[in-house]
């Protein structure tokens, strides 16, 4: 068969990074996640390896966020709990939790760093899956907030961010501490997104604790930059890139639903056809896309987005004889 | 190999003469290397050159066509694996099955369905391609009916899929519309490859797997050369990898047997799995995706990504800066929204401005398809030349009021603006999403 075959040769991987702890590691986590280790590009088993498989991160948030009807129908009545919403989250499949601190946000109700820290526990206390935490967007409230939650769950394990090229040194410290793994987010530029994990490591937090968020962009909405930006990142850690060999996570389920196409009511396009379907492939479609540009954890809200991207990443993993 | 910009200046007359268009002869080779002219733009090439460049810079993936007049579709034609390379070029064409067992009313009522699947998203008109007549029944007489009945109606290029009987009953009466053949295998390459040729038709070599596949192509292509590649899907991560070994064998090393347009059927069965399954061979090279699926709100955002993924990444979309954009019935007291060229973000605002209700000018400032704050950061989105553009453009003659609207982001620039134009501006939302809301609060009594 080798006749037709074309490998490549690469020199470098991706990072191997485990989310979550469970009680004989220090945590009370009954499952933990464990993404990357590539030395191929996506699903091209053929010339390298990859051991694992991408997975679902679930979104909640602390406070009900008035998502979308088509969405609101699913989560009516767990949206103001976040206790119950992880639950219902893990019922439909979620392999994490993301849980949005929106509540501690100075115009959205200004929580206080403890009553945030008290929510996670809640949140850790009622499923067993790891959990990823962001908080508002505001710099100075997350710098607060972070380290808050960050003692407060020690040993968990946790996903905590963002980290951001000119906000990155009270979460990347309070995760060094605590022994937490961090979001390096980055506006759609891979030299920032280098930038920013040369810096935290700088800190020395080793590069296997950090996770890429390149910025996603919608389908239909400049997806194809995130697409080429995470080609190229990955075609750079294959060649030996330490500072662009961290897994990536994708926060798809915030920009797919903001798109006009998956917002927008039949009664307005008709021409559009049923919203919900349009609306849930939109989700959908945005994560399998970026799925071939070698996202490793997909962020998604709808349950039927949910079983549709872990089907299409099922199938790909298959290990074909070509 | 493709060969570089200094490898062909070798071969080049060297007189810097600009017949060809090209400022002088090195630019003439870069602009070959980079698929961006043709040996014959130079009169003067020595028949030597021609015969050394001509073999090294062919395309490593053939042009074929299917369809004839407004249905036509160009494949293959594609030189790099990944899109920030260069670009892909040919979006990949999107086939919907019609089985033959359909027959009269149930056959126009599937016609007109997929005639129909034709969709505007951001101020293009979006649609599928082909239609793919599927002889379901067995029945080469059957097929003849069914070929005929979608080619007098369809108002796509055609996709007919049946064996040797089948296509040598249907094939010679929609000859005229350059339909392609589905599929010239191991056992009938030979009948079917002959009824192509006879009828000027492309043909799809369908083998199993890349060795196999490579030597019919061989086999064909010494008689044929108007062909489209099927590896015969029967599992996702195989065709991928099939796909994908191919592509890089044409590109890479001229390997002439994949150097062909290739052609993907889904094999999922649930619509939606169908339409994610899709994705990957959309993003992974595919010329042709044969689908089942025939609803709208599915086959939208499978379009969408087809035309995300083939966007020339050296290109910003833009749209037509010459025109002021008058959305709704709008009048003298219309609010006049001040955006860039850039069509994300003409039409992020466009379509919050509709959905606000309250008709409105907008303003497409050309910043050569910079958005609103990569143009601020450049210099292109800043007090003087938006007051220049939005005078230029006289949309202050067709109201009554001295008001333009801003983007929240450049809020900086408002003093200034206001210094330089003598115009009332108003800072807007940031996110276009926040429009609705600010017009209602600002022109409640312009609501419809």
């Amino acid at each position: 068969m080798a006749t037709n075959m074309l490998k490549e040769k690469y020199s470098g991987k991706i990072n191997t990074v485990t989310l979550g702890a469970t009680k004989e590691q220090g945590g009370t986590r009954t499952s933990t996640v464990t993404v990357g280790g590539e030395s191929t590009m996506p699903f091209l088993q053929f010339e390298g390896d990859m051991p694992l498989k991408p997975v679902v991160a679930m979104e909640i948030q602390d406070i009900n966020p008035g998502w979308h009807p088509v969405l609101n129908q699913v989560y009516a009545e767990v949206m103001d709990c976040p206790v119950a919403w992880a639950k219902k989250c893990v019922e439909f499949g979620a392999d994490m939790i993301y849980l949005k601190l929106a509540g501690a946000h100075p115009d959205n109700g200004d929580k206080s760093p403890e009553d945030c820290a008290k929510i996670v526990k809640d949140v850790l206390a009622a499923v067993g899956v790891p959990l990823i935490v962001v908080g508002c967007g505001e710099d100075e409230k997350d710098n607060a907030v972070l380290p808050v939650v960050a003692e407060a769950a020690a040993g968990e394990n946790l996903l905590i961010g963002c980290a951001k090229q000119d906000n990155y040194k009270s979460v990347a410290a309070a995760a060094m501490v605590h022994k937490h793994k961090v979001l390096a987010a980055s506006p759609l530029d891979i030299n920032i997104c280098k930038q920013l994990n040369i810096l935290i490591s700088e800190l020395g937090l080793a590069a296997d604790n950090v996770l890429i968020d390149p910025s996603t962009a919608a389908l239909g909405y400049g997806i194809e930059y995130t697409y080429s930006i995470l080609e190229r990142g990955r075609l750079g850690a294959l060649s030996g890139d330490k500072m662009l060999s961290q897994p990536v996570i994708c926060q798809v389920g915030y920009e797919a639903w903001r798109a006009k196409e998956a917002v927008a009511t039949e009664e307005d396009f008709p021409n559009w056809g049923n919203q919900a379907d349009r609306a849930i492939l939109w989700e959908a479609m945005t994560a399998t896309g970026l799925l071939q540009g070698g996202a490793h954890v997909m962020v998604l809200r709808h349950p039927e987005a949910v079983r549709l991207v872990k089907k299409n990443a099922e199938e790909l993993m298959v290990k074909a004889e070509i | 190999m493709a060969l570089t910009g200094l490898d062909i200046f070798k071969q080049l007359p060297k007189t810097n003469c600009k017949d060809c268009g090209s400022p002088t002869c090195l630019a003439f080779a870069m602009a070959m290397a980079n698929g961006k002219a043709s040996l014959d733009m130079c009169p003067h090439a020595t028949e030597a050159a021609k015969e050394n460049l001509g073999a090294a810079t062919a395309p490593p993936v053939r042009t074929v066509k299917v369809g004839v007049g407004e249905q036509e579709i160009v494949m293959g034609d594609e030189t790099v694996l990944f899109r920030h390379d260069k670009t892909f070029y040919h979006p990949t064409a999107i086939a919907i099955q019609i089985p033959d067992t359909l027959s009269g009313a149930e056959l126009d009522a599937k016609i007109e369905k997929v005639n129909g699947l034709v969709m505007d998203r951001v101020g293009q008109k979006i649609a599928i391609d082909m239609v793919a007549i599927v002889n379901a029944s067995g029945d080469a007489a059957t097929f003849k009916a069914a070929v005929e009945a979608v080619a007098a109606k369809a108002n796509f290029a055609l996709l007919l899929a049946a064996d040797v009987a089948g296509l040598e009953a249907a094939v010679p009466a929609v000859a005229a519309k350059k339909p392609l053949l589905h599929a010239a295998t191991a056992e009938n390459w030979e009948k079917v490859v002959a009824l192509a040729k006879a009828n000027n038709c492309p043909v799809v070599v369908k083998g199993n797997g890349l060795d196999d596949t490579a030597a019919l192509v061989e086999k064909v292509a010494a008689q044929y050369k108007e062909l489209v590649i099927d590896f015969g899907n029967t599992q996702q991560a195989k065709t991928l990898a099939e796909m994908v070994n191919a592509r890089r064998l044409a590109i890479k090393k001229k390997f002439r047997p994949f150097g062909y347009p290739m052609l993907a059927c889904t094999i999922a069965t649930d619509a939606k799995e169908e339409i994610v399954e899709a994705a990957t061979y959309v993003a992974k090279y595919a010329s042709i995706v044969c689908m089942k699926v025939d609803e709208k709100p599915l086959l939208l955002p499978l379009m969408a990504w087809r035309m995300n993924i083939y966007t020339d990444p050296q290109k910003p979309m833009t749209v037509e800066s010459k025109n002021v954009y008058e959305i709704g019935a709008v009048g003298p007291d219309s609010p006049v929204y001040v955006c860039t060229n850039f069509a994300l973000t003409y039409f992020a605002v466009e379509g919050e401005v509709v959905a606000s209700k309250i008709p409105g000018y907008i303003v497409a400032v050309d910043t050569d398809g910079a958005s609103v704050l990569t143009a601020w950061a450049a210099g292109k989105f800043v007090a003087e030349p938006i007051a220049e553009f939005v005078k230029n453009i006289g949309i202050m003659d067709k109201v009554n009021h001295n008001t333009i609207v801003i983007p929240g982001y450049v809020a900086i620039i408002s003093g200034k603006l206001k210094e330089k134009s003598g115009y009332e501006v108003v800072v807007g939302p940031q996110e276009a999403a926040g429009i609705p809301a600010f017009a209602k609060a600002r022109y409640p009594h312009l609501m419809k």
